[in-house]
This record gives C-alpha cells, sequence and structure tokens, in this order.
C-alpha cells in the first residue's frame, strides 16, 4: 500500500468492442457495432453518478475489447464526454490500446491531438505464423507500419504487447520477436504468456486435446528469454509482465492496481476500487445500458474489505513486482522470520536496503511465494 | 420368582455373534419383525461398517421357558477381534457361562481357542454352538470333530443353530437357562460389590456405569465409592439394560445394569474398578479380570495445534469407554503437543482413531507405530521405550531386546508353502505345525511384535485369500539388532517419523517413507529433499523438485479479488499442514506413511 494516501485516483473505461474476438482472448467484448451510439450515451450516465466522488484523476486507461475500432467521431465524443464530467492532472498519463489493423495516419494524429499521451499496442508478435495461430486482425508488417505511424504522429511513449508460449511459437521465433521490438525502442513492452481460459475457442481446443499441456521447462525458458532479451536491450522488468525502458515509463495506471491505490472503472465488466470497497460492472453490452438507461448504476457485484484481507492482497500485489515489499511491513507477516532465511538462500528473493524484492527466479514463482508468508 | 442367568457369546471374527444376539432379543419379543435390524447390538457405525464389534453392550432379555419358568437373561455382548481379548475378559468377569459360537463351514479358528482359553480362565459353563449350519458348505459332521479333538468339549452337548434362518434358536436358550449356571447368592450382611465392566459418558447425566453386582445392592440415594480411588457418588437412579435404559428400584447380587450417580469427573470412573457402598465398604476388590497391556504405541496429535484443549477433554471421555487405552502427555517438535498412547494391537489402534474422529470430532495425526523396546546400557542401566524419541544414545548400548510374540496361524493345507514364507521373512523362529484335521495345518512360530503390527494380519489374509485365521500372544522380550532410523526433510529432522526398526529392515522401512513422503508432499519453491538416516548415514533419499514456473501474467482489476479468493483458500489448507522447517507436509503424508502398502 505504498503511497497510497498521496495518490490520486485512476479512471479506467472499458470500450466493450470487436470487429472479431481472437479465440484466447477472455476478457469482454461484443461484435455488435450497432449498440456503440447507445452505449456512449451510457457512459456518460454512468459518469454522473461518479463525478461526485472522484472527478480528478492522473491516469486515463482506455482498454477493451479493442478502443481502436471507435471511428474518429466516436473516440472524439467519448473524448469530450470525460472532459466533461472529469479532469486530470498536468502530468496525466492517458492511455488508450490500438491494434494496428486499425491505425491510419489521420486516426494516430487524432489520438495525439486528443491528448493521449501513451499508446499500448497490441503486436503480439513480429511471426506472421504466431499470427495466424492467434488470428489475429493484422501481420508484422502491419505492426511495423502501425509503430512508424504511432511514432511519426508525435507519440513519445510507445509500450508494445506482445505474447509467448503460443502453440506453434518456440524460443527462436520469440527472441526474434523480442529483438525486433526492440529495434523499435518502444518506452515500455508487455510480454505476457498466452494463458488459455476455459470457455475460450483455445480453452476448448485444449480441452479437446488439440493444444498439448505446456511443459513447465518450456515456460521456464520462454519467461527467462523474455527477462533476459530485454535486460541486455536495456530494459527494466518492473513486474511479471511489465519491462521499461527507464524508470519514468512504469505504467502509472497498472501500478495502481498493484499498490492498492483508488480507481475508476467505466463500462461493461469494468472493476473499481476505492478504500475498502472493491465493485465490478455487468458484462454485458445490453444490461449495462439497460441499466444505466434505467437510472440505476449497472454494478453487478462488490465486495467490502477487511484489513486481513488488504495484507493478503498487499502480499501478492507487491510480490509480483521487482520493488518489492518494504522488509519491515513483511516481518509482520506469519512464517517471515522463518521463510525469508530459506528464500534468500535459494535465491527466490534478495534483500535490498531496507525492501525484499523478488529475484527473476523468484518472479517466475511469485504464485507460490505468498502462501509461503501466511 | 425371576431367576438371573448372565452369559456372553465368544466367537472368532465373522462366525455370527452379532446375528446370534440380534435373533435371542428378537426372540424373547425385545423388539418384532417391523423394528428388527440386523446387528442390532452393532450400534457404532464403526462395527457396521467393518462389521466387526468393538465395544461389549449389554442387554437384559427377559423370557419364560416351556415350564412358565420366568428368567432375565443378560447378554454381554463381546468383541471378537484378537486385539480385544481385554474387552472380552472384562466381559466375561461379569457372567457366569458362554455360547462359544463356531462357523459350520469355517470350523475352529485361531480366535475360537484363545476365546474357550479365556473363558476357561474365567471358570464358566461353556456351550459350544455350530452356527450357520444352513450353509451349502456347511459340515457340521468335521466341526463337531474339530469341537471335540481341537477344544477338547463334548461333541453330543453341542448345538446346532442358524442365526440367520432362525432355526435352533429355542434350544440355545434352554441350553442357557439350563446349563448357565445362576449367579451365587451372596451371605447375609456382606459388603456390596459391584464390577464396572463398561462405561459411557451422557454430557447431561455424567457418566452412566455398566456393572455387575456380587454382593448386597444398590439404591437410588445410596452413596458409592470407588475402590480404586475412594471417589464418593450418591446414586440417582439404577436399572437395566434393554433397548433404552429401564430404570428399577434397585440393582441386587447377580445383576447386571447401568448407575447413574452424577459423575462428571470422567477420570474417577476406571473400567474393572469395583464400587461399593461408603456406609459398608467392601475391604476386596473383585478379582478375575486381567489388566489391560498394551503391545503397540503411537502418538495422537492434534492437527491444528489450537485443538490440543479439545483432543484432552476427548481422550478423557473417549479413555471412559475404552480402558484398554492408556496414555500420557507426549510432544513433538514437528507435531507439537498430544498423546503417547498405548494399544491392544493395531487395529485397536485403527478403532481408537476412527472412533476419536467420529464420535470426538477431533481431526488427529497418528505416528507410526512401535512396539517397547528394552536396552541394556554400558553403564549398567536399564531402559525401556517404546518411543523412538527417547532412543538410547547408540554407543552406549550394551544390548537390545524387543518384544516376541506367539503367534498361531490355522489354514488350509495348501498354503502353507506361502504362510511359511511370510513369516520367516517376518522373522520367525521356532516353527511348529500340527494337523488339527485332515486338510487344515495349525502353524506356530515365534516372531516379533513389531513384525506383526506391521501389515502381518492384512498380508496373511491376502496371500490365503481371506482363509487365514490368526492369533498371538505375548512371549517374552529377546535381543535384537535394533537401529534407529530418522527421517529428515530439508536436513530437519521430522521427529514424529522417526523409527525403532530390526537393521535388516532398516534401509527398506526408510526408503518406503521416503517415497511416501516425495509422493505426497507437494512440489515447492525450492528442492526439498528427503533421507532415511541411522545416526549420521544417509540408508535411503528420494528429492522433490522445485517448481520451475509458477505464475500468471496477468494481475489487473479482477484478477486480485479471484487471487485473493485463492490464496485465502490455501491458507485454509495451510492449517492443516505441519510446517517441517519451511517445508508444508500434509497431513495426509502423515497418515499415508502410517498405512503401510499391502504389496
Amino acid at each position: 500500500m505504498d503511497k497510497q494516501s498521496k495518490a490520486l485516483p485512476g479512471l479506467y473505461i472499458h470500450i466493450p468492442f470487436c470487429l472479431w474476438k481472437c479465440p484466447y482472448c477472455d476478457f469482454y467484448s461484443c461484435t455488435d457495432r450497432e449498440l456503440t451510439s447507445a452505449w456512449l450515451e451510457a457512459l456518460e450516465r454512468e459518469m454522473l453518478f461518479y463525478k461526485e466522488s472522484f472527478g480528478y484523476f492522473d491516469t486515463l486507461y482506455l482498454g477493451g475489447g479493442t478502443p481502436t475500432v471507435l471511428s474518429e467521431h466516436e473516440i472524439t465524443r467519448l473524448i469530450a464526454t470525460v472532459h466533461r464530467h472529469f479532469s486530470f492532472s498536468d502530468d496525466a498519463e492517458l492511455t488508450i490500446e490500438a491494434n494496428p489493423a486499425d491505425l491510419t495516419p489521420a486516426k494516430a494524429g487524432l489520438l495525439n491531438e486528443l491528448g493521449f499521451t501513451r499508446i499500448s499496442l497490441g503486436v503480439q508478435s513480429f511471426d506472421d505464423r504466431v499470427l495466424n495461430v492467434l488470428q489475429r486482425r493484422h501481420s508484422a508488417f502491419e505492426a511495423c507500419k502501425a509503430i512508424e505511424l504511432i511514432r511519426a504522429a508525435g507519440f513519445q511513449n510507445l509500450s508494445i504487447d506482445l505474447m509467448y508460449a503460443v502453440p506453434g511459437q518456440d524460443t527462436c521465433s520469440w527472441t526474434t520477436t523480442l529483438q525486433q521490438a526492440l529495434q523499435y525502442r518502444p518506452e515500455h513492452l508487455s510480454c505476457y504468456q498466452l494463458t488459455i481460459k476455459q470457455d475460450t475457442p483455445f480453452g476448448h481446443m485444449k480441452e479437446n486435446g488439440w493444444i498439448p499441456e505446456l511443459d513447465e521447462a518450456v515456460e521456464e525458458s520462454f519467461f527467462l528469454t523474455t527477462t533476459d532479451v530485454l535486460t541486455a536491450g536495456g530494459y527494466i522488468q518492473y513486474e511479471i509482465s511489465s519491462f521499461a525502458r527507464d524508470e519514468k515509463y512504469y505504467s502509472a495506471h497498472n501500478r495502481k492496481y498493484w499498490q492498492h491505490s483508488a480507481y475508476l472503472g467505466l463500462g461493461p465488466a469494468a472493476h473499481s476500487f476505492s478504500g475498502r470497497r472493491r465493485w465490478w460492472n455487468h458484462a454485458s453490452v445490453t444490461t449495462y445500458i439497460q441499466r444505466l438507461t434505467q437510472g440505476t448504476k449497472p454494478v453487478k457485484a462488490s465486495e467490502t474489505i477487511t484489513d486481513e484481507q488488504i495484507r493478503l492482497e498487499a502480499l501478492f500485489l507487491n510480490l509480483r513486482t521487482s520493488s518489492g515489499m518494504d522488509l519491515a511491513t513483511l516481518q509482520t507477516y506469519t512464517g517471515a522470520h522463518e521463510m525469508l532465511p530459506h528464500l534468500i538462500r535459494s535465491n527466490l528473493v534478495e534483500i535490498n536496503g531496507c525492501r525484499i524484492r523478488p529475484t527473476t527466479r523468484g518472479l517466475m514463482r511469485a504464485d507460490s511465494l505468498p502462501i509461503l508468508f501466511v | 420368582m425371576v431367576q438371573i442367568r448372565n452369559f456372553s457369546i465368544i466367537a472368532h471374527i465373522d462366525h455370527g455373534k452379532s446375528t446370534l444376539a440380534d435373533r435371542l432379543i428378537q426372540h424373547v419379543g425385545l423388539i418384532d419383525e417391523r423394528q428388527f435390524r440386523d446387528q442390532i447390538l452393532d450400534s457404532m457405525d464403526l462395527e457396521r461398517e467393518r462389521g466387526i464389534t468393538i465395544k461389549s453392550h449389554t442387554l437384559t432379555l427377559p423370557y419364560t421357558d416351556k415350564q412358565g419358568r420366568e428368567f432375565e437373561l443378560n447378554l454381554i455382548d463381546t468383541p471378537g477381534h484378537v486385539d480385544f481379548s481385554y474387552e472380552v475378559s472384562r466381559a466375561l468377569a461379569a457372567c457366569e457361562g458362554v455360547l462359544l459360537l463356531v462357523d459350520a463351514a469355517q470350523g475352529v479358528e485361531a480366535q475360537t481357542v484363545a476365546n474357550l482359553y479365556a473363558a476357561l480362565e474365567h471358570d464358566l459353563e461353556i456351550i459350544p454352538v455350530i452356527n450357520k449350519i444352513d450353509l451349502p458348505a456347511a459340515d457340521i459332521e468335521r466341526v463337531k470333530e474339530e469341537i471335540e479333538v481341537e477344544l477338547g468339549l463334548d461333541s453330543q452337548e453341542v448345538l446346532l443353530c442358524s442365526a440367520k434362518e432362525g432355526t435352533g434358536i429355542e434350544e440355545v436358550f434352554e441350553a442357557i437357562t439350563a446349563r448357565v449356571p445362576p449367579p451365587k447368592i451372596s451371605p447375609a450382611g456382606s459388603a456390596p460389590t459391584a464390577l464396572i465392566f463398561d462405561a459411557q459418558y451422557d454430557p447431561f447425566r455424567g457418566t452412566v456405569v455398566s456393572c455387575r453386582v456380587f454382593d448386597g445392592s444398590f439404591r437410588p440415594g445410596d452413596t458409592i465409592r470407588f475402590m480404586s480411588n475412594g471417589a464418593l457418588y450418591k446414586i440417582e437412579e439404577v436399572g437395566v439394560f434393554r433397548l433404552k435404559f429401564e430404570r428399577r428400584r434397585e440393582l441386587a447380587a447377580g445383576e447386571v445394569g447401568y448407575v447413574i450417580a452424577g459423575i462428571k469427573t470422567v477420570s474417577d470412573t476406571r473400567v474393572g474398578d469395583t464400587i461399593t457402598l461408603d456406609c459398608n465398604p467392601a475391604q476386596v476388590s473383585v478379582p478375575g479380570f486381567k489388566e489391560a497391556k498394551p503391545m503397540v504405541f503411537s502418538s495422537v496429535y492434534p492437527i491444528a495445534s489450537d485443538d490440543y484443549q479439545n483432543l484432552v477433554e476427548a481422550m478423557e471421555k473417549y479413555k471412559l469407554n475404552d480402558a484398554a487405552l492408556v496414555y500420557q502427555k507426549d510432544s513433538s517438535a514437528a507435531l507439537g503437543q498430544g498423546f503417547r498412547c498405548g494399544f491392544l494391537g493395531l487395529l485397536h489402534l485403527e478403532i481408537v482413531q476412527e472412533r476419536l474422529e467420529r464420535e470426538f470430532d477431533q481431526t488427529i495425526l497418528m505416528t507410526a507405530p512401535s512396539v517397547q523396546y528394552k536396552f541394556q546400557l554400558s553403564d549398567g542401566s536399564k531402559k525401556t521405550i517404546e518411543n523412538p524419541q527417547y532412543y538410547p544414545d547408540p554407543t552406549a548400548i550394551e544390548r537390545a531386546e524387543e518384544p516376541y510374540v506367539h503367534i498361531s496361524i490355522i489354514i488350509p493345507e495348501r498354503y502353507m508353502g506361502v504362510v511359511m514364507k511370510l513369516c520367516t521373512e517376518r522373522r520367525g523362529v521356532n516353527s511348529k505345525f500340527h494337523y488339527p484335521v485332515t486338510g487344515r495345518i495349525e502353524i506356530n512360530f515365534d516372531m516379533p511384535l513389531a513384525e506383526v503390527i506391521y501389515d502381518f494380519y492384512d498380508r496373511l489374509k491376502t496371500i490365503t485369500q481371506g482363509y487365514g485365521s490368526f492369533d498371538y500372544e505375548f512371549l517374552d522380550h529377546r535381543e535384537s539388532e535394533l537401529v534407529k532410523v530418522d527421517i529428515l526433510v530439508n536436513h530437519e529432522k521430522v521427529d514424529a517419523l522417526s523409527l525403532i526398526v530390526h537393521r535388516d529392515n532398516a534401509r527398506a522401512r526408510a526408503l518406503h517413507i521416503c517415497e511416501r513422503l516425495k509422493e505426497e508432499i507437494p512440489r515447492q519453491m525450492f528442492k526439498i529433499i528427503i533421507q532415511g538416516a541411522i545416526g549420521g548415514t544417509v540408508i535411503a533419499r528420494s528429492t522433490i523438485n522445485a517448481f520451475r514456473k509458477d505464475v500468471t501474467a496477468k494481475c489487473y482489476g479482477g484478477d486480485i479479488t479471484r487471487k485473493r479468493k485463492l490464496l485465502e483458500k490455501q491458507k485454509k489448507g495451510k492449517q492443516r499442514m505441519k510446517m517441517v522447517g519451511a517445508v508444508a507436509i500434509p497431513q495426509k503424508a502423515f497418515v499415508s506413511i502410517l498405512k503401510t502398502e499391502t504389496d
């Protein structure tokens, strides 16, 4: 919970539309673009509910879905609505996720004009075979073009999303993808291992045995390749999947999730957190529109978390980041006294000043770290 | 005048004791056909499931014979298993006669013989009954011959019945009334005495004492005295056992029944003790029943150490009902505070474990069973231990001894080869055989008790396809080459897993435990090395590799709640683990080591 008290909240807006659904994705999205206008209206109604309690932010994150499927007109309208009800600090980080296939010089220029300071580009791979497996709408070539467009439009902060451990991909292809990404010197890289979730087309394929179970040694080598290549390229792995060229390019918005800072999530399926409350919206555009048309919040459920739960969350959230946890704080957890020597000896964590930080080995096993301390 | 007969039914396991008891109950009309449920006396779930009688139950059967004479027949049910000879002995001390039940197809088995000896020790009238005569495999003539030759009883006096079909039941009643002697009438003025042969705890009324009155009588309002500890209680109620308690004005000499006296201090009641009246106390306790001799030892620990206090209470209450269990406080670095318990045998141990879990709602962990070892040390002193924790310094041991038992196995001849092999593998010596009847063989061995408690009976049943019957009795301690094997997890000793074994078995046993632990301990953050060692020498080893990768890629809004819930669940699961150094060992790892494999 470091720094929570001083931090301003972040604003997340879920753009729930996609042209089609990628077979691995389990985020909520819908392909019925007819609903866009009604959704935009509903979104404004939702803002009205929160403009009193929130109102002033230092990050904005437009995620999805695919925010860039919105037309230039629609994006402009959306941003105008945001500014009508909310305001942002001068140094605010304003991010929009983009699909390379959607970017044109005009759209990239518009995004810059609208004040976005950062683009998170869903490249996933620079290997067309991998893009094919993932059924992405763009080719590697289009991804390169999109990067050039973004730079040409004047963006100083570009994040590239990449994905590894894709069926058919080997560490060789992955290394090449990483190296190509490095050539563009993006300020930030997010490298995710493909996680196959139930109730996705990939999930069904896995159940049927068409996608083989991944060997742990292979996962390990993908993970280590990522860290090795990007660290050698001068990037800092500040979280499991997040790399930045410099500390100033750490994602301010994502860090709110990991530091128990407040954030307001608008749009279908969006999650919010403030104080001890966490709530989340219905994962359906129609329900979302319906509720707001009826004048009610589209909240599906909420929880109030206890101090003990905050402590539990802080444990795993902190241990997923390279800055780790304040040593004195960690020592208030049961088992810390007993476990730390073992973990240090096994090179899973290290003490750095007054902080306890997971090593690369530790980050790679971050899901089994927290239980040792409770 | 109502006459009293006190009797028990004794039999080898599965020879139909409970079925006969139920038939007797039904015959006297205590319950009608409609209410009849098989094996009423086996009221514990555990007894029904295992098909064995563990606890003695008592019942007063009203019976009128053909001449119109009225009787109260007190049936004191006994357990049949070899481990429960102590319970049998208690029940027999309260009787004048027994029905010795023999299966018409299986004939005389090892425990039939053991039970007969117990009855003879108590000088009881013995009525042999051949049961299951309806079975197609019944061979009445052969079984009669066995009864005559092996048991030395008059085959002319054998009754035939089928408890299942209900045939021959009237004859059983006639034999009980005619052949079991009535209780001796005490001389006028003798001090009242009653033998406690069972007890149960009732949360509202305190301890309910089951007893057999030998002299005098006991009435509500009398002050009773427990002869072993002098505790005094005022009787609230006395009565007899029908299917429920039936209140009476008094319990007089010869009668069997219960006494309720607001006994809240559980430990005051000791089964086997004598109660007398404070105003006219007896000087001598009722004799005639054997002290329980614990043969097998194991430590009991609560899974969660804060449950210790509950376990203390559960053990006290349990003990009331199972006098054969002996225990004292124990503690282990790995498992915390618990109890070191002595059991009659391995089955007794399992029963105690299950009853503590089911009836007393305890979640417990038990260590590997051990026996009692004796050591002669170089400074001239002697040491007797049954807990590996107290194993003496090996360099100071001049002579080590382990207990031997005399085992008796009765099997069809064709299994002789495999059984001989098993017995010699298990360090059996001084073998003897004899053929009681054609086709059957009785094999005797002297064997270390430690071998018997290490799944010997299971193995015997397996290799003889269930035909092997088995009994054992304690012989003496004999010199042996013993070692203490320690189990280390990441170089930390798990004291609860240490064991004392014969040197020749050390490697195999250690390896078995290492392999089991490897299967049961989930992979963790770091490599886990499991070792079995004698002193500083490692004799067995296994390794559990660490996770290579265990992390989910994303953790944003909705993932946080999910992840926290998972962690909360893991935290709960962890409470059922025992930490040894940095390694969480699940409870089931200990359990699985205790339950040894049968092949």
